[in-house]
């Protein structure tokens, strides 16, 4: 009854109406996220992959089964695709109960068997005693699991979703993120999830591909994108902030970053530059590390800068701070909990003092121009 | 009481139903549903019959039926007989007469479905068919009752186009609309009194019945 396959392969192509760049595979038994912003063609790839729109180009396969081949002239209908699909809105059939809309999805099956197996189907989303209710009937999270049951019913070869949890409050969401989270572990195909929260892709996906305007960007895990963004454009959809300009410098055969007046020790990329070259460079939130005001006078830091605190944003357990760089003039930002801010008495317009970590710096691989300026902006 | 006109007149309007009703859904749907360049103006000419006056439509119709127009004539040669003054004749009016109130709700509720929900019945394994008859035409129900009742309704009381084009030959095309004026122009108040209260009666039995049926669903939108 629980459906397994294998990988899915997606490559498609098209310059429009709604442009689409894009090239991942997700193997079955993991959890790609697809994020990024609204418009960037996150919907759009599902219907593709669901047979729901024709791309112009490109191949799409799940296990052994091509499903859209252009070179071949394939293309399969979304009834032979096999896929479950958790629509944004759940598209639950507003006439129909619980058990029958579960019970469509049963189409594989001999009559007699249908309604037990939606029965069981909404017994294993903890709908019990519910199969009578029309949609109308049910909570937000009750037609959510409802959606989940029928698109798991068809025994697909990929689960699709979209936006599964957008329409519920946050309390129904983190619950049921969990049982996505434990569903998972029972279910053997390829689950794509689309999400524009950045923080439900990283808790619940084993890799995350990066979207926009219908390109995929980058794909990997939660930590490479975070430390490694592939161009200054994935990092700013991350919402990642510290991106700076550079120079690579050479003295007595040392190699360093020049940042303003400054000069930062780098521990990689730095030898595939030459000497004077710009460079776009990057240092994540967890690689920012902030002294205490009472060692200030400790012996040589790591990469030590200091500078003034010009923003600081109180945001429950996690303080946001915004740092003016001396020397430099330019704002590092970054997180810290909040009881570290009050133990260090941090408050606007004070001092701090800084460490931006080797390790942690990362140089952009190089970009067009015009591209660089305008997500330094 | 003229029991043939009343006779006449259900005949036409339960025939007038069953032919417009494929229509009707075929025609709705697909309006809803695609977007091509002379919408518009299909849309304009379904809508005509609502505006014109009935005698002017009649009119036409009965121009067009003649032998020497086009369409009189194909039928002529299709079928051996002419369209004017016979029951063949009113009823092809009355189906032209009533396309727009078969026509619109049918296709007002099928735009009213969402689109996701019937990729969400291709996505569940149905076939286009089985996605009309098991989501879509549950759905759109209320519609089709709507514009079953309306022709109905409608038929019962038309009255200018079925003159021009059948007269009001007895056991053909008098219907009771008809009968009732023929009544009145004899100074016969009585018989055009207790045909009008038999009218009367009967639209507001099939509305009622019609709007009972509609109305009886357990289930609603989300």
């Amino acid at each position: 009854m629980l459906p397994t396959s294998g990988r899915l392969e997606v490559a498609v192509h098209q310059a429009g109406p709604i442009p689409l760049d894009a090239d991942f595979h997700c193997e079955a038994g993991e959890l790609l996220a697809l994020v990024g912003p609204s418009g960037s063609g996150k919907t759009t790839l599902l219907r593709v992959i669901a047979g729901l729109m024709k791309p112009r180009t490109g191949r799409i396969a799940c296990g052994e089964e091509v499903w859209f081949d252009d070179t071949a002239g394939f293309d399969r209908r979304p009834q032979q695709r096999r896929v479950g699909m958790v629509f944004q809105d759940y598209a639950l059939f507003p006439h129909l109960t619980a058990r029958d809309n579960v019970r469509v999805a049963l189409g594989h099956l001999e009559a007699s068997q249908r309604n037990e197996r939606a029965e069981r189907w909404l017994d294993r989303m903890h709908l019990q005693g519910l199969g009578n209710r029309y949609p109308s009937q049910l909570s937000g999270g009750q037609r959510q699991r409802v959606a989940l049951a029928r698109a798991l019913a068809r025994e697909p070869k990929a689960l699709l979703l979209d936006e599964p949890f957008s329409a519920v409050d946050q309390v129904t969401r983190r619950r049921l993120q969990r049982e996505l989270a434990r569903l998972r572990e029972q279910i053997r195909i390829p689950i794509l999830l689309v999400t524009h929260d950045l923080d439900e892709a990283v808790a619940l996906a084993d890799r995350l591909c990066v979207l926009q305007g219908g390109s995929s960007l980058q794909m990997g895990d939660a930590d490479t994108l975070f430390r490694h963004p592939a161009s200054a454009e994935v990092a700013r959809l991350l919402d990642r902030h510290n991106l700076f300009e550079g120079r690579m410098v050479e003295s007595r055969g040392e190699r360093r970053l020049q940042w303003g007046s400054l000069t930062l020790d780098v521990a990689q990329g730095l030898e595939r530059l030459t000497p004077g070259e710009a460079v776009t460079w990057y240092v994540p939130d967890s690689d920012v590390v902030l002294h205490r005001a009472e060692r200030s006078s400790c012996g040589p830091r790591e990469n030590s800068v200091s500078g003034r605190i010009s923003e600081m944003v109180i945001m429950g357990g996690t303080t946001s701070l915004a740092v003016v760089i001396d020397h430099v003039d330019e704002t590092l930002r970054f997180d810290v909990s909040t009881h570290a801010a009050r133990r260090g008495g941090l408050m606007r317009g004070g001092w701090v003092q800084l460490s931006l970590l080797a390790s942690g710096i990362h140089l952009l691989p190089k970009e067009s121009k015009e591209r660089q300026d305008e997500y330094l902006r | 009481m003229d029991w043939t006109a009343l006779s006449v007149s259900l005949q036409l309007a339960v025939l007038t139903c069953l032919f417009l009703l494929p229509v009707g859904l075929w025609v709705g749907r697909t309006l809803a549903h695609t977007h091509f360049r002379g919408k518009p103006l299909c849309e304009a000419l379904i809508a005509l019959p609502l505006v014109m006056p009935p005698t002017v439509l009649g009119f036409y119709l009965m121009i067009s039926f003649g032998r020497d127009a086009p369409f009189g004539a194909f039928w002529h040669r299709l079928t051996g007989e002419g369209l004017n003054f016979t029951f063949t004749g009113i009823l092809l009016a009355s189906l032209v007469a009533n396309l727009p109130f078969a026509v619109q709700p049918i296709q007002r509720a099928f735009e009213g479905i969402p689109a996701n929900l019937r990729e969400a019945a291709w996505c569940s394994g149905l076939s286009p068919w089985q996605t009309f008859l098991r989501i879509e035409l549950p759905l759109v129900w209320p519609g089709v009752i709507s514009a079953l009742a309306l022709t109905f309704a409608h038929t019962l009381g038309e009255f200018g186009v079925i003159l021009m084009v059948g007269g009001a030959i007895d056991g053909e095309t008098r219907t009771l609309a008809i009968a009732i004026y023929d009544r009145v122009q004899a100074f016969d108040e009585r018989g055009a009194g207790i045909m009008s209260a038999m009218l009367l009666l009967v639209s507001f039995l099939t509305i009622g019945v019609v709007y009972g049926l509609a109305g009886r669903r357990r289930w609603r939108r989300v």
